[in-house]
């Protein structure tokens, strides 16, 4: 996996383990290192092992075995509260009981900064997020995304290196998403702070990223920039998890030179690229992005085609997304851009389908 | 508002403009059909509202007949006082007009003594002489002597006039004086038809009223006595000495030389009688002092006056250790002043009983909200165990727990920490009551407290502390003050259970530790004052409604959850 090297990392994970009843791993050997200022997440479905990840970073769930590392030094018997890693709470967490101005303070007299200067620092991050006005307020009396700007304000308020966001955005809507996803990163990149970011939602990992990692079983799957990731999976996991995308089973036939041949389980043989497959004769599956597939296509000599036939057509708006069975597949999947010349395919159509044998890549079996 | 929303400018009917046309105009909203909207909503909403009436008319009125009735009957009880008046209505129309200087004139024995006679009669005397026990001793045992002792009087009546004349121990002649004809033509012919459905009321004869007005008041009263409450045949009673009583009066102070009607010759023969110095007679005032020298002092009388009007607030002066005087009200005297201490004592207890119970339950209700499920029921199981087990058992196994030769002194003497013959004494006073009350009412407050707790999200505490606060300030700033709702829940949960608690203290409370309940309870059950046992129960409620008034106006009842 691609590092930074553990010398200059701020945060890192030196194969950490956790297990919560003694039988069942749910971190496996987790190795994980973070440049100062970089933007991470981490995504994976549920029960994946990220949120655990985060709270040994922030401290309430002990490491079972390994160490954590803050700036060099081990973390794994500081209390969270002498961490000074600043949180985001999936429901904000805001103090039912306290006003605005009182939740930012919070953090500012624990830390026994005096009056004036708390004020100060307290007005400073509500304007940070445009909430100058709200400070009297009670968090109830708030709507979802204001609340989300004060749950921000307050972990940033006492100027942690470290912030940690634990789904944020779960609960707003998909417009506030869309804005507040622009806005923590324009924050975060204004600030120069280092963030780790739990989802379980792809779009936001995707957009809001420096480097994502996918979690699966306990496990980094793939940790890459958003490009990478979405381009080039490493494994069928990640191939699936990350957007779209379509995939035939076959055995390898042969392999050299950065390409290999597949065999499909139809009878068709394609060329595709090889990833994790290593020998001749092993299952492969290969995963091919819906809007890398051409209709028709024109893509001369190095291209494959395949015979299809439409089960259905829907139309998207900004896309045509249309079903068709290619080689066994009943369930694969092209898009097409919606433009004045694209032809709009009919259930029943037979057509021929075609791609560049390097945005097919031969992956794991699984 | 309609102008800004844009270009709209076409004036003809298309169905936005009507609809602001409809905001416009400042009229009632209307439905489509025309009605104003108001009404056809109210329409539509009748059935569900009927329906849901329906549902809850089966508790509503379980509650209204078995709850609220016997509460306001209750609380009605403790300034209800027709029993004077209604015993004894003749003499409270005398006594009106006395200023309660001295003693009350003749008059007033007269009024008493048809009175007493009437309530002798019913049976009804001792009913009184026991309510007005309560405001001057030895009231009862002065009228169940009166009772008894004031036929005395109409039986020197009586007896001379029946040596006089035979007939005025016999009804029928008795009929024929006073009764009107017809009715006495009709009541014969029902008892010839052999007593068959209601007996005619009794009339007095025309005139009668006018020649021996209280022989007719009396001879009226015995009649309907007769008629009315004993069912008897009119025909076949006699009348009471009291009618002698009257009659005597009427003919010494009338004439009736004018009277011709029905047995004329046996009314001027006796009235010859009466007016011959050989009669004997008593007066009223001679004849109450016969019977108790207690009638020739003026308390009596005071009490008498003082409460025959219909409504009374001498309970409510009673159950603060007041008493109303022909002078006004007052305090009582200090060695009879009980109930402000009760009342404070209540109070006081009920209070650190509250306190105790949140200081023990505070933390239970936080381990419980905090652990895993399935130990969490456990530990529920623990705390819900003592409602699974009677009352009595637990109360009485504290008086196991704590008495002198009980098991805690048992314990501390051998450990040495106490001398045998020093043991402590830690039952029937304040202390007993306190430990089994707390430990009676302590779920009361453990579950209130678990269930607000459990809604505490883990992660206030998770942000607190990632935020620096360290775990005292965390459970301070942050927990505690969430936890506030629960707490109130309980407080005034336990704190109403406790001011009105009844067995435990009355079982481990000695004479120190009772409560305001134990000395209701008696006056329900013992004394029979009910009077008073609901001007207390009233006074109890009215305490307990301005403590939930005070908890809402400064804690704010909205801060209360039970779950």
């Amino acid at each position: 996996m691609p590092d930074t090297g553990t010398s200059d990392a701020f945060v890192a994970f030196e194969r950490v383990q956790k297990s919560y009843d003694g039988e069942t791993l749910v971190v496996k050997d987790l190795n994980l290192n973070m440049p100062k200022g970089e933007f991470l997440t981490m995504l994976g479905p549920s029960g994946s092992g990220k949120t655990t990840c985060l709270m040994m970073l922030a401290g309430f769930e002990t490491a079972t075995h390994g160490e954590i590392k803050l700036d060099g030094v081990s973390i794994n018997n500081i209390p969270p509260h002498k961490r000074g890693i600043g949180m985001v709470f999936q429901n904000y967490a805001l103090f039912p009981h306290m006003t605005v101005a009182e939740n930012l303070s919070f953090p500012l007299e624990v830390r026994k900064i005096g009056k004036s200067e708390r004020e100060k620092k307290v007005m400073r991050a509500l304007d940070m997020v445009e909430m100058g006005a709200f400070g009297g307020r009670r968090p109830a009396q708030l709507s979802g995304g204001q609340q989300q700007r004060i749950a921000l304000a307050r972990a940033l308020v006492f100027e942690p290196e470290l912030v940690l966001m634990d789904e944020p955005l779960g609960a707003l809507d998909k417009q506030l998403r869309e804005k507040m996803q622009f806005e923590i990163t324009d924050l975060a990149h204004r600030l120069g702070i280092t963030v780790v970011y739990v989802t379980h939602d792809q779009t936001e990992a995707l957009t809001m990223s420096d480097r994502v990692a996918v979690f699966d079983d306990g496990r980094i799957q793939q940790l890459a920039p958003p490009d990478e990731l979405y381009e080039a999976p490493q494994n069928s996991f990640v191939a699936q998890f990350i957007g779209e995308n379509n995939t035939l089973e076959g055995v390898v036939k042969e392999i050299s030179g950065g390409r290999c041949t597949v065999q499909l389980d139809g009878g068709e043989v394609i060329d595709a690229v090889p990833v994790n497959v290593s020998k001749v004769g092993e299952r492969t599956r290969v995963s091919i992005r819906p809007e890398r597939v051409e209709v028709n296509p024109d893509l001369g000599e190095s291209a494959h085609t395949l015979k299809a036939k439409v089960k259905e057509f829907i139309y998207m708006g900004d896309i045509f997304r249309t079903r068709l069975s290619v080689a066994g597949n009943e369930d694969f999947v092209i898009k097409t851009r919606n433009r004045p010349d694209q032809v709009r395919l009919r259930p029943g159509d037979e057509v021929t389908i075609g791609w560049m044998p390097e945005d097919c890549r031969a992956l794991d079996a699984q | 508002m309609s102008d800004a929303t844009g270009p709209d400018t076409f004036d003809g009917p298309t169905p936005d403009n009507a609809l602001r046309q409809a905001q416009k105009t400042s009229g009632p909203m209307l439905a489509a059909d025309g009605t104003p909207l108001k009404k056809s909503l109210s329409r539509a909403l009748r059935r569900q509202k009927m329906r849901a009436l329906m549902l809850i008319a089966p508790l509503l009125l379980f509650v209204l007949i078995t709850f609220i009735a016997p509460i306001a009957d209750m609380l009605f009880r403790s300034v209800e006082n027709q029993i004077v008046s209604e015993t004894l209505p003749l003499t409270t129309e005398e006594l009106g007009s006395w200023d309660g200087e001295g003693m009350p004139p003749e008059a007033a024995f007269e009024a008493a003594y048809y009175d007493i006679f009437l309530a002798a009669e019913r049976k009804e005397h001792t009913r009184l002489g026991t309510r007005l026990n309560y405001e001057l001793t030895g009231a009862s045992s002065l009228f169940r002597k009166s009772g008894r002792g004031l036929d005395d009087i109409g039986e020197v009546y009586q007896d001379q006039f029946e040596d006089l004349d035979e007939n005025w121990d016999e009804a029928l002649p008795w009929l024929e004086l006073m009764g009107d004809p017809e009715w006495l033509a009709e009541q014969q012919e029902w008892v010839a038809e052999g007593e068959e459905g209601r007996q005619p009321s009794f009339e007095l004869s025309e005139g009668t009223a006018d020649i021996l007005p209280r022989t007719a008041r009396e001879f009226a009263v015995f009649a309907e006595y007769t008629q009315d409450e004993e069912r008897d045949n009119l025909l076949d009673e006699e009348p009471w000495s009291a009618v002698h009583t009257a009659l005597y009066q009427d003919l010494s102070s009338g004439d009736v030389s004018s009277y011709s009607g029905p047995r004329a010759d046996m009314l001027q023969a006796a009235a010859a009688l009466v007016a011959s110095p050989d009669f004997e007679t008593v007066s009223f005032l001679d004849g109450f002092e016969e019977v108790d020298e207690d009638w020739m002092e003026p308390p009596i009388w005071r009490t008498i006056k003082l409460y025959s009007p219909n409504y009374t607030s001498g309970y409510f002066l009673n159950s603060i250790d007041m008493q109303l005087t022909p002078d006004g009200i007052e305090a009582r005297p200090e060695n009879q002043q009980i109930y402000m201490l009760l009342f404070q004592r209540t109070l006081f207890m009920s209070l650190v009983i509250t306190f105790s119970c949140i200081l023990l339950g505070y933390p239970v209700a936080y381990i419980l909200s905090n652990l895993p499920m399935r130990s969490a029921n456990l530990l529920m199981i623990l705390v819900l165990l003592p409602f699974w087990t009677s009352l009595l058992v637990r109360t009485s196994a504290w008086k196991v727990m704590l008495q002198q030769q009980g098991v805690i002194n048992d314990v501390l003497v051998w450990i040495g920490l106490v001398a045998d013959d020093s043991r402590l004494t830690m039952i029937n006073n304040q202390f007993g009551t306190i430990v089994a009350m707390t430990h009676i009412l302590l779920p009361f407050m453990i579950l209130p407290m678990y269930s607000v707790m459990s809604t505490i999200p883990p992660s206030y505490v998770r942000a607190a502390k990632s935020l620096g606060a360290t775990n005292w300030t965390t459970f301070w700033r942050v927990y505690f003050p969430q936890s506030i709702p629960g707490i109130g829940a309980g407080s005034i949960l336990v704190f109403i259970l406790s001011i009105g608690y009844y067995i435990t203290p009355e079982i481990v409370g000695g004479t120190t530790g009772t409560f305001i309940s134990n000395r209701i309870a008696y006056h329900i059950s013992s004394s029979l004052n009910w009077g008073l046992a609901a001007a207390l129960g009233a006074i109890l409620l009215a305490v307990v409604l301005i403590l939930y008034w005070a908890y809402d106006r400064i804690v704010g009842i909205d801060n209360v959850k039970l779950g």
